[in-house]
C-alpha cells in the first residue's frame, strides 16, 4: 500500500475524518428531523456521548459461538466501511487507486447489510428474525437498483476504475446514475420511508434487539461510518476533480452535509412504508428507470 | 477520579436510554410520558431517548400498579437492561398501588420486587415532574457507575 493508500485510509476520506464526520451526520439528521417538528433537537456531541456511555455498560456474558459472531459482526461492518472510505476517489490523480476498484467498493458497502443480516438471525430474537428477513428482502431490491446505477455510470466512461469516474460529465448518464445511488440511499441507512427492517418500536429494534453496550456502539459506529461513505460516494461523483485540496476538503463535507439534510427532510416527512411497498418502490419504479438508464447508456456508449 | 472515569460520568449523565413498561397502567401516566417526547416538552435535548429494547436502555421508566399478570415481565424487563441502570417509578401507582391497593390482582408496589431509585408522584404527574425524574435518575445512574467502577479497581 502507498503512502497516499495510508492517507486515505487513516485520516481523509478515511478513519480520522470519518468517525467525528460521521457522528456529525447522525447529529445533522437528529437535529433536523428536530427542527422540522418544531423541535430543538439533541446536542452537538449527543452522538459521541451515546457510543463513550455504550462503552462502559457491563453487558451480561453470551456463551457458545453465537458469543464470538455476534461480536464479531459489528467489527466487520466497521472495518469494510472503514476500507470503502479509503476507496474513496477523493483528490483523484492518475497513481490512485486500481481497475475495477468501483466493485470492491460496491462490495465493502454491502457488507454491513450481509453483518446485519446474520446478526439478526444469530441472536436467536424473534424481533431480530423478522428485522433480519425485513432487511435481507430490502436489500435485494435496492441493491439491483444500487448496482445498475454504478454500472449506468461506469458504462459512460467506460471503466470500473473509480478515480476516472470521479467528477462531473456532460453525459446524462453519469447524471441519471447518480440519481439512482442517491435513491437507494434511504434504504440502505434505513432511514424512513424504508425502515421497515429496523422499525423502531414495531419490532423493538430489528437485528440489533439483543445487543447491549460496546458491540451496539460499534453498530452505531458503522451506521455512522455508512453516512460518510454513501454520501462521500455521491460527492465524489459529482465534485469536479480538479479542484485544488483546500476547496475540494470543505466541497465534499458540504455537499455530503447537504445531502444529509435532504435524506433528513425526506425520513421527517414520510410515515413508514409496509415492506411490500418497499419493494415495488424499489423492483417497479426506481428498477424500471435504472434499467432503461443503462439501457440508453449502453446504447450510447456502443452506439447502437 | 481520571480523566476516563470523568468522561464516562458525563456521557452517562447526558445519554439516558429509557425503556418504558406498562405494568397494567391505566394509561394515564403513559401518556404523559409520551408528551416528554413531543415538541413542547422536547426531552431529545437532554439526550433522553425511548428506546424499543430494555438492552440498548439505561433507565426503566415503570408505570401502573404492578398487576400479577406483570411481574414476570417486570423482572425480566429489569434483569436486561445493563448495568450501570436506573428505575424511575412513574405515578402514584408503582409507588403505593394507588387505588388498586388490597387488590388480589395486584402485586405490588413495584420496590417489593426491583430496587427504585426515583420516585415521580402525581396521577398522572405532570410532564416536568416526569423530565426531572429522569434527570435525576440519570445523576444517580452516573454516581453508581462511577463508583462500581472504583469499587473493581484494586484499592491503594
Amino acid at each position: 500500500m502507498s503512502f497516499f493508500g495510508l492517507i486515505r485510509l487513516f485520516i481523509f476520506p478515511g478513519v480520522l475524518f470519518a468517525v467525528p464526520a460521521g457522528w456529525f451526520f447522525v447529529w445533522a439528521e437528529h437535529k433536523a428531523v428536530a427542527r422540522i417538528q418544531r423541535r430543538i433537537g439533541p446536542p452537538l456531541l449527543q452522538p459521541f456521548y451515546d457510543f463513550i456511555k455504550l462503552l462502559g455498560k457491563r453487558t451480561p456474558a453470551r456463551t457458545g459461538v453465537e458469543a464470538v459472531l455476534l461480536k464479531l459482526y459489528p467489527v466487520f461492518s466497521v472495518l469494510s466501511l472503514a476500507g470503502a472510505l479509503a476507496l474513496l476517489p477523493v483528490f483523484p490523480h492518475s497513481a490512485a487507486g486500481f481497475s475495477g476498484d468501483c466493485v470492491l467498493l460496491v462490495a465493502l458497502l454491502e457488507v454491513p447489510s450481509i453483518c446485519y443480516i446474520l446478526a439478526g438471525f444469530t441472536s436467536g430474537s424473534i424481533y431480530g428474525q423478522i428485522g433480519a428477513i425485513r432487511e435481507a428482502v430490502l436489500s435485494v431490491a435496492n441493491n439491483v437498483v444500487l448496482l445498475l446505477a454504478i454500472v449506468t455510470v461506469a458504462v459512460t466512461e467506460n471503466t470500473f476504475r473509480l478515480t476516472d469516474l470521479a467528477g462531473p460529465t456532460m453525459n446524462p448518464g453519469h447524471w441519471i446514475g447518480v440519481l439512482g445511488i442517491l435513491l437507494c440511499i434511504p434504504a440502505k441507512l434505513r432511514l424512513n420511508p424504508f425502515s421497515t427492517s429496523s422499525a423502531e418500536q414495531e419490532i423493538y429494534a430489528g437485528s440489533l434487539t439483543e445487543y447491549a453496550g460496546a458491540a451496539l456502539g460499534l453498530w452505531e459506529l458503522a451506521h455512522a461510518l455508512e453516512w460518510v461513505a454513501l454520501t462521500g460516494l455521491v460527492a465524489t461523483l459529482v465534485l469536479p476533480a480538479a479542484l485544488p485540496w483546500f476547496l475540494y476538503a470543505p466541497a465534499f463535507a458540504l455537499v455530503c452535509l447537504l445531502q444529509v439534510l435532504v435524506l433528513s427532510a425526506i425520513a421527517a416527512g414520510t410515515a413508514r412504508y409496509t415492506l411490500q411497498r418497499s419493494i415495488n418502490f424499489y423492483w417497479r419504479w426506481a428498477g424500471v428507470l435504472a434499467v432503461l438508464a443503462i439501457g440508453s447508456a449502453a446504447a450510447m456508449r456502443f452506439h447502437l | 477520579m481520571t480523566i476516563v472515569d470523568r468522561l464516562m460520568h458525563l456521557a452517562r449523565r447526558k445519554s439516558p436510554r429509557i425503556f418504558h413498561l406498562n405494568t397494567g397502567s391505566c394509561n394515564g401516566c403513559d401518556i404523559e410520558l409520551v408528551t416528554c417526547l413531543s415538541p413542547r416538552y422536547d426531552v431529545e435535548q437532554l439526550g433522553i431517548h425511548l428506546e424499543g429494547s430494555p438492552r440498548h436502555a439505561d433507565i426503566l421508566c415503570i408505570t401502573g400498579p404492578v398487576t400479577r399478570n406483570t411481574l414476570d415481565a417486570v423482572k425480566t424487563a429489569y434483569a436486561q437492561v445493563c448495568e450501570p441502570k436506573a428505575v424511575v417509578a412513574l405515578g402514584s401507582c408503582p409507588a403505593s398501588c394507588n387505588v388498586f391497593a388490597g387488590s388480589p390482582m395486584i402485586a405490588g408496589p413495584l420496590e417489593k420486587h426491583i430496587p427504585v431509585d426515583v420516585y415521580v408522584p402525581g396521577c398522572p404527574p405532570h410532564p416536568d415532574a416526569i423530565i426531572n425524574g429522569i434527570a435525576k435518575a440519570s445523576e444517580i445512574l452516573a454516581n453508581r457507575g462511577v463508583r462500581e467502577e472504583a469499587k473493581g479497581k484494586p484499592q491503594k
